[in-house]
């Protein structure tokens, strides 16, 4: 009787535990996403979600996507001084020469130009004038007089094609587009791909087909005076104008040097101080807390603060992305390395001392073949994820791939130049992963693993 | 008798012989790779240092010029300092809702994305190489590439900027937690499809149980990390206590009293979130 007594007791406590504990699981299952959910809407009001739906430019998406992988070619008469220019993106450093012509433009005269367009579209320039053959449509004709700009447009053009003014007619057809003004006509030719990529216009290999390039890369003749062919295309293509070969690949190198820096400096810096810091090696608790509070400092303090104080010492460059990671990655380092330095096992020391060796022995061969596979991968993890603060901090300080990508997207016209170095990161920040990845298995598992 | 310990001896002189070859090749990798890591070092300090705007000797005597600047003007308007953090609180709320925000946000599209590309629970299994394959290019893109982008598209403001850490947090934690998926017990979710349970209710009743304890302590860093990314994007164009340190500091002198106001409060915060999520996750961590 007693003996049920004592059962029951604690069955029914027990029972009442688990009653409790399920309410309380009850009530956390449907807390926690409910309290997500009001989060959300919080955000959604307080980052004015709504608004910003109207704000969004969408046409400058539109823009940006079509940028990013065609190009367009302007055929400009100047109506001012007269003349006519064909031009890869307008740029200067993208002109044809006088005596080169695109396949799409023939030339009528010295002022004048038949240009097909894509969708059997085509355009006539002669003089300031301009004809826009719309194919089923008819022909839509603009023209300079005096001070005006005449537009004679059939009716059959959808009236949100043309934004015409006195001073400007604007013509954009799903085939091309065409400004007049009283300073310029021009036509955008629109055609697919990243166009000088590798040779400018003034290259003799430009236009050139792969095949035609590597037999004169064997055994042409010199196209290029005193030079071969291979190295003359090699240093086309290196000091290409439009794309900046030469200046990207330095970025790159900038950017990579930046994390390789800062890493490896901050664990040169990091580990002497982290034996300071670790309990078993110092018995001094002051010191001991001396370095910890800088170390939490230093991390605290954060690579952005250090990155502007750094850069008005330094100002601009690599130097200076590389000591701001150097500095916030000490903190991190130490604290790490002071951490494993704590959880060293204390067996492999007291066998060297056994043996008779001296401090410094005993540090040699009791600790550092502990602790060097935990610090390397540490590092080299670091090194894959600074190669992306890196850019960032590149970005800040005006140093590396992040200063040339933010000059892009200012410009806010050469959207293939930043899809082609935002291809450029993810393919640094992946061989970077790659090759640590490799690194740390080799050194980890000393290369019998894969 | 004679032969054997002849023989004895001689294995052991050539043991002894082969360990200290060994040793000395060894000696010779560690001293060639320690002499092409100080080259690496040293030529890419020099480089560096050419290729810096001002140069590393010449900086090295001025770096505490900017910070003295900033010490002394806040400690002159030091009166001004409490009435600046209030007035810069509403920033760093912004600050720390995007890093929410996208934490969250990463963490629940990364919780589905890694329980799809876990080999042992995935829905369709030939979807697991890609998924993994696309969480390694998020993880791959720097925050500031997108948020740039953004920037254009949407104009600056917090929006931007949490969408690029969203973006970044999804891949980072994705890989996380897929590895804690792969360490689940299976027994709960054998016994959830025993009695007919569908995939969705499979992970929710048999592997998220398991697995949230580290699912939040990995959130918790990643939003320690967040704080401070949001922060930086802040500094580029895109809200939040970041572009007030900007403005601040692009006003110069004069208005230093806000710098340092800014700079305090943001060590403040990182710090206290350091501390914060470095106890729970402890807690978490311990309890599992």
């Amino acid at each position: 009787m007693a003996m049920l007594d004592a059962t029951e007791a604690p069955l029914d406590d027990l029972r009442r535990a688990a009653d409790a504990a399920f309410a309380r699981k009850r009530l956390i299952g449907f807390a926690a996403p409910l309290a997500v959910l009001v989060y959300f809407a919080y955000i959604f009001v307080a980052f004015n979600i709504l608004e910003l739906a109207e704000r969004a430019r969408m046409d400058n998406a539109a823009v940006l996507v079509s940028d990013a992988y065609s190009y367009k070619t302007h055929v400009t008469h100047n109506n001012r001084t007269g003349g006519l220019t064909i031009a890869v993106e307008g740029e200067k450093k993208g002109t044809y020469p006088e005596n080169m012509v695109p396949d799409f433009v023939t030339k009528t005269g010295d002022d004048a130009a038949q240009i097909t367009l894509s969708k059997g579209y085509t355009a006539q320039i002669d003089g300031s004038s301009l004809w826009l053959d719309v194919p089923g449509r008819g022909t839509i004709h603009v023209a300079v007089e005096g001070r005006n700009i005449i537009l004679d447009a059939p009716a059959t053009i959808p009236p949100n094609w043309i934004s015409a003014s006195k001073a400007r007619v604007d013509i954009t057809t799903p085939g091309g587009r065409a400004i007049v003004t009283r300073a310029r006509t021009e036509v955008f030719h629109y055609a697919f791909g990243w166009e000088l990529f590798w040779f400018t216009l003034d290259s003799p290999f430009y236009g050139k087909s792969l095949g035609e390039l590597v037999s004169l890369a064997m055994h042409g003749p010199p196209l290029v005076q005193g030079k071969g062919n291979l190295s003359a295309m090699v240093s086309d293509v290196w000091n290409n104008e439009m794309w900046r070969h030469k200046d990207v690949m330095w970025a790159i190198f900038e950017t990579i040097l930046m994390a390789f820096l800062g890493t490896m400096g901050a664990a040169l810096v990091a580990l002497p101080l982290a034996f300071i810091a670790a309990r078993n090696f110092n018995r001094l608790a002051p010191v001991r807390f001396a370095v910890r509070r800088v170390f939490d400092f230093v991390r605290g303090v954060d690579g952005l603060i250090w990155t502007i104080i750094l850069s008005r010492a330094f100002g601009p460059g690599p130097l200076t992305g590389a000591l701001a990671i150097l500095l916030t990655d000490t903190g991190s380092f130490g604290k790490m390395f002071s951490e494993a330095l704590e959880n060293v096992d204390n067996k492999q020391i007291e066998g060297i001392q056994s043996t008779g060796a001296t401090p410094l022995q005993r540090y040699r061969f009791g600790v550092i073949p502990q602790i060097t596979p935990v610090f390397l991968s540490q590092i080299l993890y670091y090194l894959e994820s600074n190669t992306r603060s890196a850019t960032v901090i590149g970005a800040i300080t005006g140093g590396g791939i992040g200063l040339l990508l933010t000059q892009a997207i200012i410009t806010q016209k050469d959207w293939e130049e930043v899809s082609y170095y935002i291809v450029l990161i993810i393919v640094m920040v992946m061989v970077m992963d790659w090759v640590s990845g490799i690194l740390r298995r080799r050194l980890i598992s000393g290369g019998n693993d894969t | 008798m004679a032969d054997l310990s002849m023989g004895a001896t001689q294995s052991i002189d050539d043991i002894r012989g082969a360990y200290l070859a060994m040793t000395r090749t060894k000696r010779l990798y560690g001293a060639i790779m320690l002499i092409v890591f100080v080259a690496l070092m040293t030529s890419g300090f020099i480089l560096a240092d050419a290729r810096n705007a001002g140069g590393f000797w010449n900086g090295i005597f001025h770096i505490f010029q900017f910070p003295g600047e900033v010490l002394a003007e806040a400690r002159e308007k030091a009166a001004n300092l409490p009435g600046l953090m209030v007035k810069f609180f509403p920033s760093l709320i912004e600050t720390l809702n995007i890093a929410a925000a996208s934490t969250l946000i990463g963490a629940l599209f990364a919780i589905a994305l890694s329980l799809l590309a876990t080999r042992s629970l995935a829905k369709f299994p030939w979807l697991i190489t890609p998924i993994r394959r696309v969480m390694d290019a998020m993880r791959a893109i720097p925050e500031i590439v997108i948020a740039l982008v953004l920037i254009f598209i949407l104009g600056g403001g917090p929006v931007a900027a949490m969408i690029a850490i969203s973006f970044h947090t999804v891949g980072a934690l994705g890989k996380l937690f897929s590895e804690v998926n792969e360490n689940a017990s299976l027994q709960p979710v054998e016994g959830l499809a025993s009695v007919g349970a569908s995939w969705t209710q499979r992970m929710w009743l048999g592997v998220l149980p398991q697995v949230a304890p580290n699912y939040v302590s990995y959130a918790l860093l990643r939003f320690e990390i967040n704080i401070r990314a949001s922060a930086i994007l802040g500094f580029v164009g895109s809200g939040g206590i970041g572009y007030d340190l900007k403005t601040a500091f692009s006003w110069g002198q004069g208005r230093y009293d806000e710098v340092a106001a800014i700079f305090l409060l943001l060590f403040l915060t990182i710090v206290f979130f350091d501390q914060v999520s470095a106890y729970y996750r402890n807690k978490l961590v311990g309890r599992v």
